[in-house]
């Protein structure tokens, strides 16, 4: 393949996955590392660190966004990005000594939870909780608009959700993802925040996560600029087209299809894995 | 300064980071196709791409000259301290509001970030 007919396929192919992340709020790198490495044949590592920076443009593209709405958290986000950065040093540091075939197989088995995840869409947990003690010394609690009002939430289980987040922080520098749908179920199921405080926050956390286990990626030389280029411009191209039409589509019949095809990449990602392919 | 006012400034400061980053990508990637279009590339097997795009100085020195995949890694480069920047604003945006508290769970965020990036770089 020449460089050119590489650079055209591959932002292509990102820009459809950064479109399907945006619609669907799983992002594009849950997409992005298995096409290239099953459909274009590119190792594993170019792959995670070519998603790992797509994965930080999506999140601080949409961020200016989110922050008008009102909805994001930024005491939530900043409290928790302690175990996301550190658990995304230590997730960097285990990519470079598991093996590609390892590597694979532990894609797969996230891909599995986000296709169930996607398939079964989660919705609000309702109604809403007090603080509890150390979220309420910490202050995590605010208000966020529901029916053009200002209404008051409370956080609770705080430790559990720091503990989880380290280990969301984990999966993104171990796989070079975002890893969102772990860090709203951190927040929204453990945490009790409400669903949409949860799912703008956690977009605010994943470029600083993500940046945490940049630099080990960019010294070990997965940031290839080659790949890395056509990667970040096509995924950033297709979520900001995504936001744009999220308003108007039918996301549940979106994810539903999109449940499927991520299925479908996790049993080929585990089975490539196991039989040493990839 | 209060909260509201903190996160659109932070908002604007990750949308200014990722055009700019975009922009410096976009202008090596054009000078790369220029160069390069012909090339065969593979890369079904890892090989790491030497110090003009692994290290701090290396991205710089190839950037200056002008060196497409050097022009590339320094797009990529403001890419990442775009949300690095968004957490020194943030610490000093509290320090402002005199929440001691979230000031210091700022820095600490500030100092894992730039403890792993100085010791990968």
């Amino acid at each position: 393949m020449t460089a050119f007919e590489f650079t055209i396929v591959v932002w292509a192919l990102s820009a459809l996955a950064g479109f399907l992340g945006a619609l669907t709020g799983l992002g594009g790198g849950v997409v992005v590392v298995p096409a290239l490495t099953l459909a274009l044949g590119v190792d594993m590592k170019y792959a995670i660190g070519a998603s790992l920076v797509s994965v930080i443009a999506t999140s601080s593209g949409a961020a200016a966004a989110y922050v008008k709405e009102g909805f994001s958290n930024i005491r939530i986000g900043m409290f928790l990005e302690i175990a996301t950065t550190l658990g995304a040093v230590v997730g960097a540091l285990l990519a470079g000594r598991i093996g590609t075939h390892a590597l694979a197989i532990v894609f797969g088995l996230m891909l599995l939870q986000a296709a169930y995840q996607s398939i079964k869409a989660m919705s609000d947990l309702g109604p809403r909780v007090e603080s509890d003690t150390l979220a309420k010394r910490l202050r995590l609690g605010s208000t966020y608009p529901v029916d053009g009002q200002r209404e008051e939430y409370g956080v609770r289980n705080v430790p559990a959700g720091f503990g989880m987040m380290f280990g969301a922080g984990g999966l993104s520098g171990l796989l070079g993802i975002g890893s969102g749908a772990v860090k709203v179920l951190a927040m929204d199921r453990i945490m009790r925040i409400p669903f949409k405080v949860s799912t703008t926050t956690s977009n605010f956390m994943i470029g600083v996560t993500a940046a945490a286990s940049a630099g080990v990626y960019l010294s070990r030389g997965y940031i290839d600029p080659r790949v890395a280029m056509p990667v970040m411009l096509g995924v950033l191209a297709g979520a900001l087209l995504g936001s744009k039409v999220l308003v108007q589509a039918r996301v549940r019949t979106l994810r539903l299809v999109f449940g499927v095809v991520i299925l479908a990449l996790a049993i080929e990602m585990i089975v490539n894995g196991i039989m040493g392919r990839i | 300064m209060d909260d509201r006012r903190l996160e659109s400034i932070i908002g604007e400061l990750l949308r200014a980071g990722v055009l700019l980053s975009a922009a410096v990508v976009t202008a090596g990637g054009v000078l790369y196709l220029v160069r390069h279009h012909a090339d065969q590339v593979n890369y079904r097997t890892f090989v790491a791409g030497g110090p003009g795009i692994q290290t701090l100085p290396g991205i710089v020195q190839s950037a200056a000259h002008l060196n497409s995949a050097g022009l590339i890694q320094l797009g990529l480069l403001l890419l990442i301290a775009t949300p690095v920047a968004r957490v020194a604003v943030a610490a000093v945006g509290f320090a402002l509001e005199r929440d001691r508290l979230y000031a210091v769970v700022s820095l600490i965020v500030l100092l894992i970030l730039a403890a792993s990036l100085i010791h990968a770089t």
